[in-house]
């Protein structure tokens, strides 16, 4: 009876009272999302609403500096500023069919709260957002733009009031409201089926990409890179690549400050497998199987877990992932803001800056592709505290 | 017969609903908890249920929570737990069960866990997030141990669902009384009956009911058919021990031959 595994990874670890939603989610996903009218409706909203598709962009400045060919696929362009709106919509929509009347969400920075509370606004949907009392504190930009959608904002002041808290509080929250709620998780993590769903709803990242790439340079791309928290932004832009075995792929973990024995981000290069938020993945954790806490400058990377699928394409050697630290994020900010005139999130800065600070093991002339997850103006106040402007 | 089974069976002979009263390891600290065990298993308790505590409990409400997390500020682990439960192997006659989740058992090895567990005395073990789809792997080493892996099941679990747990469950039958996290409330839901109804009806294990209970006047409500075969508590006896109460004047409550 198991279901929603990558080789060992995934499965659906969640109390009795959370499988009726889940498999009523199941049979959504595979009943109402392939249909003619959901894909055609939420095309439309892809296209006309969050402002698909959107454009590869060449780097001439940071190129001719690297000696290879760097390519951005500019999802900081989208409506809220990041991917996140890919996946919102389609789970919005989706429990518009269901018949959900509600939407919940957990958010860590904010953005796909702010993701959240924009779909479930467009398509008539109330929305809660579960945030950890820490975070309502340090984005408090966001959490004003969730309130001004009509979103409410409930901080939550458990554990350790970041994101991991807010997940579990939605999950509470799901139990004793899932008739007509739908709980549009924000990442391609959690248990089966969400790891399936996110993927599903950000694979349009690496298809387009694909396509994109074919016309312009006439080839796939050599290298593909996407940083990775909770993993929704790399696997969306990933998983149309898998199969192609020329191309390899690489995500980059958040180290935090790079000190020995510092908060960091990186599951997969430091964590070991466990079961957080309802699957078998790699952890942050102690030898005791207690959840440690994550950090790292980038509130969207900032989780102590990582979305199955990459646990499993690490285990199998598909994807290699790496680590980059906070100050070697921020100078690829930096390096983007002047070379390109991009200012891009701190989340897309740690794929951009693996590139910058491993250039020699690129090889010259080949074209590398990185998905620029998000744009920065929400990071403004991290940025202005960490660089002297 | 599991010796779980035997122990509620027991409590019915004799005209009660049997008593399965909730504290979280390390419980209201290190130092009382034994204390807190012994005073429970003196005043009437038929099993006691130990709280293992994890850094991210979805499945319990504040209260629960709270305790959880301040046990794991004082050191406590699933380590500690299983080496203070050997040490004191047959001091307690009540049934013994872990009821926590699953990443602390993952880590301690499941196979060494099943192990260790059986020499310390414990009869079961609660896993609230650990559906049967996942389960089976888990429920077959505890069994080889003797140790039952009890199953929670609640209002929206369909008959179905109910009878695959049925099939292979041992001990009790924990049913959820409500469609939320554990906490205290005043009236039982409406559903209640209905759900103990579908539980009789699917398992032949004893049936217990637990989260929300506060009072035995709670379960006035219910006919004779629907009564549960015992009662769980966990957040109203936190509280209880947290504002300085005696364990032995909170089971006094549950006792009173009245009932």
């Amino acid at each position: 009876m198991k279901k929603g595994y990558f080789g060992d990874f995934g499965g659906c670890f969640v109390p009795e009272l959370l499988m009726p939603p889940l498999m009523e989610l199941e049979q959504a996903m595979k009943g109402i999302l392939p249909s003619a009218a959901f894909q055609t409706e939420l095309n439309d909203l892809l296209k006309n609403y969050a402002g698909r598709e959107t454009p590869i962009t060449f780097c001439p400045a940071l190129s001719r500096e690297l000696g290879f060919d760097l390519w951005l696929k500019r999802e900081d362009l989208l409506h809220t500023g990041a991917h996140k709106i890919n996946n919102t919509l389609g789970q919005a929509l989706l429990a518009r069919y269901m018949g959900k009347k509600i939407l919940i969400a957990e958010t860590g920075a904010g953005q796909h709260g702010v993701a959240t509370a924009a779909a479930a606004a467009r398509l008539g949907l109330s929305c809660v957002v579960y945030m950890g009392a820490e975070d309502v504190e340090r984005q408090s930009a966001n959490v004003r733009r969730m309130r001004l959608l009509g979103a409410e904002v409930r901080p939550i002041e458990s554990g350790s009031r970041t994101l991991k808290d807010a997940i579990n509080a939605a999950l509470r929250a799901w139990i004793s409201m899932q008739a007509d709620t739908h709980y549009c998780f924000g990442t391609a993590a959690g248990p089966y089926p969400f790891p399936d769903l996110v993927r599903e709803f950000q694979s349009v990242i690496g298809r387009e990409a694909r396509v994109q790439m074919l016309e312009r340079t006439g080839r796939l791309p050599d290298h593909v890179v996407a940083a990775v928290g909770g993993g929704s932004n790399a696997i969306g832009m990933f998983a149309p690549f898998v199969q192609d075995e020329g191309v390899r792929l690489i995500g980059v973990e958040a180290g935090g400050s790079g000190e020995p024995g510092c908060l960091n981000s990186a599951a997969i290069n430091r964590g070991r497998p466990g079961v957080l938020h309802g699957e078998y993945t790699m952890l942050l954790q102690t030898d005791d199987g207690q959840i440690m806490p994550s950090g790292s400058i980038s509130a969207g990377l900032d989780y102590p877990g990582v979305g199955p699928e990459h646990a499993w394409l690490n285990a199998v050697g598909r994807v290699k992932y790496e680590v980059v630290c906070d100050s070697e994020a921020l100078a690829a900010f930096q390096k983007l803001c002047r070379a390109e005139g991009i200012l891009p999130a701190l989340e897309s800065s740690h794929a951009l800056a693996y590139v910058l600070e491993h250039r020699e093991s690129f090889t010259p002339g080949s074209t590398v592709l990185v998905n620029l997850s998000g744009r920065g103006d929400k990071d403004m106040d991290i940025i202005e505290k960490a660089l002297p402007l | 017969m599991h010796v779980l089974e035997e122990k509620i069976l027991a409590a019915r002979r004799t005209g009660r609903m049997a008593l399965i009263p909730f504290v979280t390891a390390g419980y209201p600290s290190r130092e009382c908890f034994w204390d807190v065990i012994r005073e429970l298993d003196a005043s009437g308790a038929d099993i006691i249920e130990i709280g293992v505590p994890f850094s991210d409990p979805v499945a319990d409400g504040p209260v629960v929570e709270a305790a959880s997390l301040q046990a794991l500020q004082t050191g406590v682990s699933l380590h500690g737990i299983m080496a203070e439960l050997l040490a004191r192997k047959g001091e307690v006659q009540a049934g013994l069960v872990l009821m926590g989740y699953m990443n602390p058992f993952l880590q301690y090895g499941l196979e060494r866990f099943a192990q260790d567990a059986a020499k310390a005395g414990v009869h079961g073990v609660i896993i609230p997030d650990l559906p049967i789809d996942e389960a089976e792997e888990t429920r077959l080493l505890l069994r080889s141990q003797g140790i039952a892996l009890i199953p929670l099941v609640g209002p929206n679990t369909s008959e179905e669902r109910m009878a695959l747990y049925a099939e292979v469950s041992e001990g009790y039958a924990y049913v959820v009384s409500v469609m939320g996290t554990t906490g205290e409330r005043g009236a039982l839901p409406a559903e209640v009956p209905e759900v103990l109804a579908r539980a009789r009806r699917v398992f032949r294990l004893p049936v217990a009911l637990g989260f929300g209970l506060r009072s035995p006047e709670q379960l006035k409500g219910l006919s004779p058919e629907e009564r549960p075969d015992a009662a769980v508590f966990g957040s109203s006896l936190l509280r209880h021990l947290a504002a300085g109460g005696r364990a032995a004047a909170f089971m006094e409550v549950w006792t009173r031959p009245e009932r």
